[in-house]
Parts: structure tokens; C-alpha cells; sequence
């Protein structure tokens, strides 16, 4: 198939967004008919988004099917993917369907709002990763604050209210620092777009200020020890396709901005504070375990321990070589699979027992055997096991920070043993046991709809676990440029000194 | 060689003025119909438009009356706004006038008589035509101010802005005064010679009389700390007239006040932006943090505008073209908005008469979703959030302050705006997260045409965004520093 001149990543960004109009047009009570139009909706945006990837050039570094619109003077209206970007773009297409489906049953009230706040959410977040303009950016990267704040706040937990200031405020904060940036960025180079940009020499001293300025919004979008403490809160009070979608893929834009602004364009700030990243990382991984070994609540346990994960993306992508970034990239989809599937398996219970309070279970097995095994699965995952995808990505960032710093290595290497201990703690708390509660005697196991969400992302687990060379070849070129770019910039540093 | 006089300059403010004095007569001597009062109000509105339709005909720059008068494409910019604003207004005092049964003949004439002096505001070009069209202007505010004379606040918000206004006008003729003693002119080109002349930094008398002089601007623009009078007018104020307040008198204040520091004393630019800095932070900061405590939303919206006077005045404080384009951009953009907030003010309202207080508010999201939608989609605006069209107002303003290297300027811009996003939000989660109250009477239409115009631009503006900002582009050309 041939997409040449085709607007394939406008259509991907926007048909949600139309969804979302159709939407606005039904009546509220036609609520099956809501839930219809954004299940095809999102469907239909994730079938027409794998051209992309079978189109997609492995072998090209630049950028791929890029579109380029007059828009605001200087600024134009500029879309297109590399090997860095383009996976994230499928990864959200590819969440969506599952989160309307996860909310079939569990939202009944204000469904027709419900879902216009998501297809938009996914508009937005496609364009995040599409965007080649630095305004076009931030349009994506804040705008999806206002559709979360809704879902938080709207169809949240009962502190809802604080979890969806809390969200909104440290984002914003930390992103109208970037915003101040990528003013400054402006008037030095003339340009607001990434390629040109990419390409651009700031001055060592402007360099660190920028640096810093985008650090404060990823930071606190990744999210990074100590500005996490949003997270949890959020996470817990979320409902459970926002808590995928925070998880899955709003904390990957993080890890996605250090990778298309931070190190290409700030290289040599970049190096020279690799070390605060590592020390952040580092405790990141430490701490947030030791934290979330002790939670009883199963999202706030596993909202930490996506802190945790994301410390190693972190960590793999301040290495600067070809293994620790391919990880650090592998480790953001491998955690939006694998952490998304761990919310919707606390969905899964929750719809039933609607309690989130790990102390309320207890035995489960006996009840939900097949449960038990699918959330098995995804546990293993996030313990980061061998032939699960959560091994490769923290399998690769280890090794390359092990060259680049052992100690770092060293350290970040026990987070892994306790990512084994709050993981297996919580599922033996969860699963195992003997049944004693009354309450949940009269569990049901899953049904084929939670079967549908759930055996995709079990698929992809394994599958990427024992095959990881679909995500690691696409990736490949783009991070080799990357990488190259980085040492060129190195080099030249030396050389002036 | 014969010096040829043309009026022409002035012609937009000629039909003005003689269609409010028409106006006025017709009202006098016409005759009590019922109909009236409301037909007053539709033939304000097409004296507006005309006015309009002849400040667009209008090419390049022209002066008149001994170069007191300037009529260029920065003018005309603030003029159409400051039109459109005045009709909004008046399309907005409709419904609430005759419900409040407080309908007067002279509401319409007194707008269009403030909209004379704000056109002249923003086309002076000496002290005397600023002075003039300043007092105008505000006599005919504080007037509209006190409209509902039954009403204890309604009086009480006239009383206060009328005295401190007076003041402040002291103020500015004491400072005006001292500049023409020092400068010899009251000119605004005799005034730039003055400044730029050697010495003029250290020209004692000059300097005082531009603090004095901007002094008296900055309660105009009721910027921190001369900003003391604004929540009491904007809750005392009918909420029409409170409107019209919040648009219209502010965006031709600023103009003017630009046009001062930039026409008037480009040679003084590093004296008077370091007061333009000062004023910039403290209402931004007082602004975002005022406003939290608020319960009462016309006060919330007058504590809002102060802050967004803040953010306007870093476009000044960047003391550029660039600032000045920004500065335009967000005047539109601020006041297709505030418009649009006061139009669902407007609309709260139960069969027992309007409501005020925030909470009444609650759960607006389950009894009038388009309503609550719009009013999310203004204050998220007002906040800054992208893609509404409040960020583009934002981003061009600060854009310019980087620009000018004032750093500190735009990191304390950008976190008070975050701050201010805390009490906005707060209004978001008061609509769509707390359990409803009554419904809402349905609202006039004219004020539902306003909310729904105010809303659809504001989401959608990031779609077709460059024909504002090529208008203020070209239109910031004019000022030169």
C-alpha cells in the first residue's frame, strides 16, 4: 500500500476529534449509542493509524510522512514521525478501544461527556507525538490537561477534587516553564520547527537554562522523584481508563520530550547533567519501591511502582548510547502495555467489589482462576521476568548504565529485586490466600468483555518479551542518528576546550 | 505654503458623537412609547456600526487639530475593539434592564458618549486631547456606574468611582502640567523631543511628571496598587454596565497609556519600564491571589481583570514592536472573552432575580451542559490553558517580554498565571463536580448569541489564528519607540 501525499497522521490526530462532534450531536440517553460511536470511533483511528507502521521505513532517520500547512506565520502546522515517535503514536491508538471498552459497564452516569472528554484526550495525545512545531506542541502536550481534569475530577474516586487540582497545577506549572523556553528558542533561531531546531547550536550557558526549563515539565510529566507526588494521587482517584491512559501514555510524553528536545537539542547540557538525572532516577527507583511496597491500595501500589519504571527510562536515556536508549524506549511501550493492563485487572475488581483496599481481597483464585492467571502475567511483566517485555527494556537500560556509571547500575539493579517483592506481595495478598471474606464468594470470573480488553495486551507481553525485534528495529535508525548526534556534539565541546 | 485643515481624521468620532447627541434628542423630545427604550438601544448599536464601518475606511496616518489628534492603524486597531465592545455591552443590557425594570432612555446614550471619549483616548496625541477624552469617557462610566440610583450599591459604586477618579484625573493634570512646564509643549512629538534631549534622565521635573502622569493612567487601567476601586464597582455596578467596564474603558485606557510611554517618552524608555514592570507584577500577583478568596463572581471577574491587566502590561514592559503586537493580541482576545464570561454572569439567573455567588453555580454541568461547557472553555481561556485562544493572547505577550530579555518579568508572568489557574478551575470544578442546584431561568437571547459567539471563538480559534495577529501586526507599526 502506498500512502504517499495521503495526510495520514492529520487523519489519525483528528478523526477522534470528530467522533467526539458526532458525539456532541446525540442525545444524552442514547447512551448505548455513545458507547457505539466511540468504540468504532477509536477502533477505526487504530485501524487506519498500522498503515503507518507498515508504511513505516525502518532504514530512514529523519522524519516520515510529514505534512506542512501555513498556520501562524513563522509557525506552521507541521506533522511527522520518526522511529522515536511513531510507536507511541500506535501504542495510543491501540489503548483507546481498550479503555472505551473498559468503561462499557463501569461509567453509567454522564456517558455522553464521558467519552467526548476522551476522544478529544486521544486527539490530543496523538498530536503530542505527531507534533514537528514547537507551538503545535504545546497546543498537545497542555491541552490534554483540560479533558484529564474533567476525567479525574468528573468520574473520580471521593478525592477526586484534590487528585484533579493537584494533576492540573504541577502540570501546568511545569509546563509554562517550557513554554518560556521554547520562546527563547524562538527568538535565537527564528524557528519553531523540531527539525530545525534539532539542528541548531545553542550557546553552552543558554543551553543549560533551556535545558532546565524543559527538565521542570517532563520532569514532572514522567514523573521524576520528587516531583511525582501528583501521580499517585491521580492515579488513585482516576477512573480506570483515565488511570490507563495517565499511565499508559500521558507519562511516556515525559520520556518522549527528553528524546525529541531535551538531548538533540541541548546536547551539551545534556551531558553535563546527566548526573543529577541519574541521582533522581536512582532514587526514583529505590525509594518509590520501598514506598510502594508498604501502599494498601492496589492503584497507589502500582502507581508507584510506575514511578520506579519510569526511573529507568530515565536513567537508559542519559546514558547516551544505542542499548540505553532503545531500552529506555522499549521500557515506555513495554510499561504502557503492562501498566495499563495492571490498572484494568484492579478495574476488573474493583467493578465488582468497588473497593480498591488490598486487605478487602484475599483468595481470589478460587473464585476468578482465570483472573488469577492474566494478572499472573502482567505481575511477571512488571516484575521485568524473562520473556515478559518488562525484561527487556530494564534489561538493556541496566547494561548500558553499567557501562557508563556501575554504581548507578549497581543501585538501580535492587530496584529490580523489589520491584519482585511489592509485586508478588501484592499479588499474594490479592490472589492468594484462603477465601474468607463473605464478600467474595460470589465473585464471577472475568467476562468475554474483560477478555477482550485483556488478552491483547497478554499477547503483547509475551510476545514482546520472546521477540522484542518489531519495536527494537523500528527504533533503531532514528536512535543510531540520535546517538551519533550526541557524540558529534561531545566531541565538539572537547575540541573547544 | 496654505496649511490645509482636514477633519477628517476625526471623522469616526464626528458620527459618534453626533449620533449619540441625535440620539439624546430623540429621546427628549420623542415621545413616551413603550418601545422605546429597547429601539434606543438598536439604534446605538447601528450608530456603532456605522462608526465602524467608517474607522475601516480609513487608510494610513492622519493628524488633525494641530497634530492633537492622530488617526493610524494602532487607532483603529483599539478603536474597532472598543466598538465592538460597546455593542456587546448594550446587547447585553437588554434583558437584565427590563427585568430590573431599571430600562432608561439615556443607558445607551451614555455608552455611546464613552465610546467618543475612549475613540479619543486612543487617537490623542497631546496632553489636552488625552485629558479630554479621558473626562469624557469617565464622566459618562461613573454616570453608568450609579444608573440603578435605587439601588444602595449601584450608588455606592458610582460614589466611590467618581471620587477616586477625580482624584486620579488630579493626578494626571498635576503631572501633565508639570510636563508642559518642563517640555514647554503638551505634544507628544515635543514631548519625545524633550525626552530624548541630553539630560532628560535626569530631568527632575520631566521624570515627576511622568510618574505623575502614569499614575493617574495606571487607575484608569486599575493596575496594582491603584486598583483599589475596581471590586467594588464591578459588584456594585448593574452586571451590564459592569460589562462594558471590563472591555471596553480598559482596552482604550491601555491603548493610551502605550501610546504615552512609547509616542510621548520613547527617549525615557529605561525610567518608565521599570514602573512598568513594577505595576505589571503587582497586579498580576494581586490579581492571582486576590482573587482565590472570592465567592462573588462579579467581584472574582474584577480581581481576574486586574490580574489580566498585568499580563497585558508585560506586551508594554517589553517596550517593543513586538510587545505592542502582543499587547493588541491580547486586548482582542481578552476581550472577546470577558465579554463572553459576563454573558453567562448575565445568565445566571432564577425566577427570584439574578444570582451572584459562585456555588450557585453548582452542578451546571447536569441542568445546562452548553452553558457550563462555555464557561469552562472562557475560564480556561482566561487561565491560559492551549489550545483556547486565551493561550495564543498569553503566549505573544510573553513572547515579547523573552524577547526584551526580561526574564524575571515572564517566570513571575507565567507562575501567576498558574496561580490564577487555581481559582478559575475552581469555578470548572464548582460546574461539573459538585451536586446541582435549580436551573437556571433561560437566558435572553441576545445574551445566549454572545456567550455561544464568545465560545465558539475562543475553542476555535487555534484553527484560522493568523488574520488577528497579521491585524495586530500591522497595526503595532504604528507606534514607533
Amino acid at each position: 500500500m502506498n500512502l504517499s501525499g495521503a495526510p495520514i497522521l492529520s487523519l489519525v490526530t483528528f478523526l477522534p476529534l470528530a467522533g467526539a462532534l458526532f458525539i456532541a450531536f446525540l442525545p444524552r440517553e442514547a447512551v448505548q449509542n455513545i458507547r457505539y460511536t466511540a468504540l468504532w470511533t477509536t477502533l477505526i483511528t487504530f485501524v487506519i493509524s498500522l498503515p503507518i507502521w507498515i508504511n513505516f521505513d525502518p532504514a530512514t532517520a529523519g522524519f516520515q510522512f510529514v505534512e506542512e500547512q501555513d498556520w501562524l506565520g513563522p509557525t506552521k502546522y507541521k506533522m511527522g514521525i520518526d522511529g522515536i515517535s511513531m510507536l507511541f503514536v500506535i501504542l495510543t491508538t491501540f489503548l483507546m478501544p481498550l479503555c472505551i471498552l473498559a468503561s462499557w459497564e463501569a461509567i453509567e452516569d454522564r456517558v455522553k461527556e464521558y467519552m467526548i472528554a476522551f476522544l478529544v484526550l486521544e486527539t490530543l495525545m496523538v498530536g503530542v507525538f505527531c507534533a514537528l512545531d514547537l507551538v503545535l506542541f504545546y497546543l498537545f502536550f497542555e491541552g490534554g490537561l483540560i479533558p484529564m481534569f474533567l476525567i479525574i475530577g468528573v468520574w473520580g474516586g471521593p478525592r477526586r477534587v484534590y487528585a484533579s487540582f493537584k494533576f492540573f497545577l504541577y502540570t501546568f506549572l511545569g509546563s509554562v516553564l517550557m513554554l518560556l523556553a521554547m520562546m527563547a528558542m524562538y527568538w535565537h533561531a527564528g524557528t519553531t520547527d523540531i527539525p530545525t531546531l534539532m539542528q541548531t547550536k545553542f550557546p553552552a550557558d543558554m543551553q543549560f537554562w533551556l535545558w532546565l526549563a524543559f527538565f521542570a515539565s517532563f520532569a514532572v510529566k514522567m514523573p521524576m522523584w520528587p516531583v511525582h507526588t501528583w501521580l499517585p494521587d491521580a492515579h488513585v482517584e482516576a477512573p480506570t481508563a483515565g488511570s490507563v491512559i495517565l499511565a499508559g501514555i500521558m507519562l511516556k510524553m515525559g520520556g518522549y520530550g527528553f528524546l525529541r528536545f531535551s538531548l538533540p537539542m541541548f546536547p551539551d547540557a545534556s551531558a553535563d547533567l546527566a548526573p543529577l538525572v541519574f541521582a533522581l532516577s536512582v532514587v526514583a527507583i529505590v525509594a518509590t519501591s520501598l514506598i510502594a511496597l508498604v501502599q494498601e491500595d492496589m492503584k497507589k501500589l502500582i502507581a508507584y511502582s510506575s514511578v520506579a519504571h519510569m526511573g529507568f527510562v530515565t536513567m537508559g536515556i542519559f546514558t547516551f548510547t544505542q542499548q540505553g536508549i532503545d531500552g529506555a524506549i522499549f521500557q515506555m511501550l513495554s510499561h504502557g502495555i503492562i501498566s495499563s493492563a495492571l490498572f484494568l485487572c484492579v478495574g476488573v475488581v474493583y467493578d465488582r467489589m468497588h473497593t480498591r483496599e488490598i486487605a478487602a481481597y484475599g483468595g481470589i483464585v478460587d473464585r476468578m482462576p482465570v483472573y488469577a492467571v492474566i494478572f499472573m502475567v502482567f505481575t511477571m511483566g512488571n516484575v521485568g521476568l524473562p520473556g515478559t517485555s518488562g525484561f527487556v527494556g530494564e534489561f538493556l537500560t541496566l547494561l548500558s548504565s553499567f557501562k557508563v556509571n556501575t554504581w548507578v547500575a549497581f543501585m538501580a539493579t535492587s530496584g529490580v529485586i523489589l520491584s519482585a517483592a511489592y509485586a508478588l506481595y501484592l499479588y499474594r495478598r490479592v490472589v492468594f490466600g484462603a477465601l474468607e471474606k463473605p464478600s467474595l464468594k460470589a465473585l464471577a470470573d472475568v467476562s468475554p468483555r474483560e477478555i477482550a480488553i485483556l488478552a491483547p495486551l497478554v499477547i503483547l507481553t509475551i510476545l514482546f518479551g520472546f521477540y522484542p525485534a518489531p519495536i527494537l528495529d523500528v527504533t533503531a535508525v532514528s536512535v543510531k542518528a540520535l546517538v551519533g548526534s550526541l557524540e558529534a556534539a561531545s566531541q565538539a565541546a572537547t575540541a573547544a576546550q | 505654503m496654505p496649511e490645509t485643515v482636514s477633519y477628517m481624521a476625526a471623522l469616526p468620532e464626528m458620527v459618534l458623537a453626533a449620533g449619540a447627541i441625535g440620539l439624546l434628542m430623540i429621546g427628549a423630545f420623542g415621545g413616551e412609547e413603550a418601545g422605546r427604550k429597547e429601539s434606543s438601544g438598536w439604534i446605538a448599536i447601528l450608530i456603532l456600526i456605522a462608526t465602524g464601518v467608517v474607522v475601516v475606511s480609513q487608510t494610513g496616518t492622519e493628524l488633525a487639530f494641530n497634530d492633537a489628534f492622530v488617526a493610524d492603524g494602532f487607532a483603529r486597531f483599539v478603536k474597532l475593539l472598543v466598538l465592538g465592545g460597546s455593542a456587546a455591552a448594550i446587547l447585553l443590557s437588554f434583558d437584565d434592564f427590563r427585568q430590573s425594570k431599571t430600562s432608561r432612555y439615556e443607558i445607551p446614550v451614555l455608552i455611546l458618549l464613552a465610546t467618543v471619549g475612549m475613540m479619543m483616548m486612543v487617537s490623542a496625541n497631546d496632553l489636552l486631547a488625552l485629558y479630554l477624552g479621558l473626562e469624557l469617557q469617565s464622566l459618562a462610566l461613573y454616570v453608568l456606574a450609579a444608573v440603578r440610583r435605587d439601588d444602595v450599591r449601584s450608588s455606592e459604586a458610582g460614589m466611590k468611582y467618581f471620587v477616586l477618579g477625580a482624584l486620579s484625573s488630579g493626578m494626571l493634570l498635576y503631572g501633565a502640567s508639570l510636563l508642559y512646564g518642563f517640555a514647554g509643549t503638551t505634544s507628544f512629538a515635543g514631548l519625545a523631543t524633550a525626552a530624548s534631549a541630553p539630560g532628560a534622565a535626569t530631568n527632575l521635573g520631566l521624570i515627576a511628571g511622568l510618574v505623575f502622569l502614569l499614575v493617574g493612567l495606571a487607575f484608569k487601567i486599575s493596575a496594582v496598587p491603584f486598583h483599589m476601586w475596581t471590586p467594588d464597582v464591578y459588584e456594585g455596578a448593574p452586571t451590564p454596565i459592569t460589562a462594558f467596564f471590563a472591555a471596553a474603558p480598559k482596552l482604550a485606557a491601555l491603548a493610551l497609556f502605550s501610546r504615552v510611554l512609547f509616542d510621548g517618552f520613547g527617549g525615557l524608555v529605561v525610567q518608565w519600564q521599570k514602573i512598568v514592570i513594577f505595576l505589571s507584577i503587582a497586579s498580576m500577583l494581586l490579581g492571582a491571589f486576590a482573587a482565590i478568596g472570592q465567592t462573588n463572581i462579579k467581584r472574582l471577574m474584577a480581581y481576574s481583570s486586574i490580574g489580566h491587566v498585568g499580563f497585558a502590561l508585560v506586551g508594554v514592559a517589553a517596550g517593543s514592536e513586538a510587545g505592542i503586537e502582543g499587547l493588541l493580541i491580547y486586548l482582542a482576545i481578552y476581550l472577546v472573552t470577558t465579554l463572553g464570561s459576563f454573558a453567562v454572569i448575565l445568565a445566571m439567573r432564577r425566577e427570584d432575580g439574578p444570582v451572584e455567588d459562585i456555588y450557585e453555580l453548582a452542578g451546571l454541568a447536569e441542568t445546562n451542559l452548553p452553558m457550563a461547557f462555555i464557561l469552562a472553555m472562557l475560564f480556561f481561556s482566561l487561565a491560559g490553558v492551549p489550545p483556547l485562544a486565551g493561550f495564543f493572547a498569553k503566549f505573544y505577550v510573553f513572547a515579547a517580554a523573552v524577547k526584551a530579555e526580561l526574564y524575571g518579568l515572564a517566570i513571575i508572568g507565567v507562575l501567576s498565571s498558574v496561580v490564577s489557574a487555581f481559582y478559575y478551575l475552581r469555578v470548572v470544578k464548582v460546574m461539573f463536580f459538585d451536586e446541582s442546584k435549580p436551573r437556571f431561568s433561560p437566558a435572553a437571547p441576545y445574551v445566549r448569541f454572545v456567550m455561544i459567539a464568545a465560545g465558539l471563538f475562543v475553542v476555535f480559534y487555534a484553527v484560522y489564528p493568523s488574520p488577528l495577529i497579521d491585524a495586530a501586526t500591522a497595526a503595532a507599526k504604528s507606534l514607533q519607540l
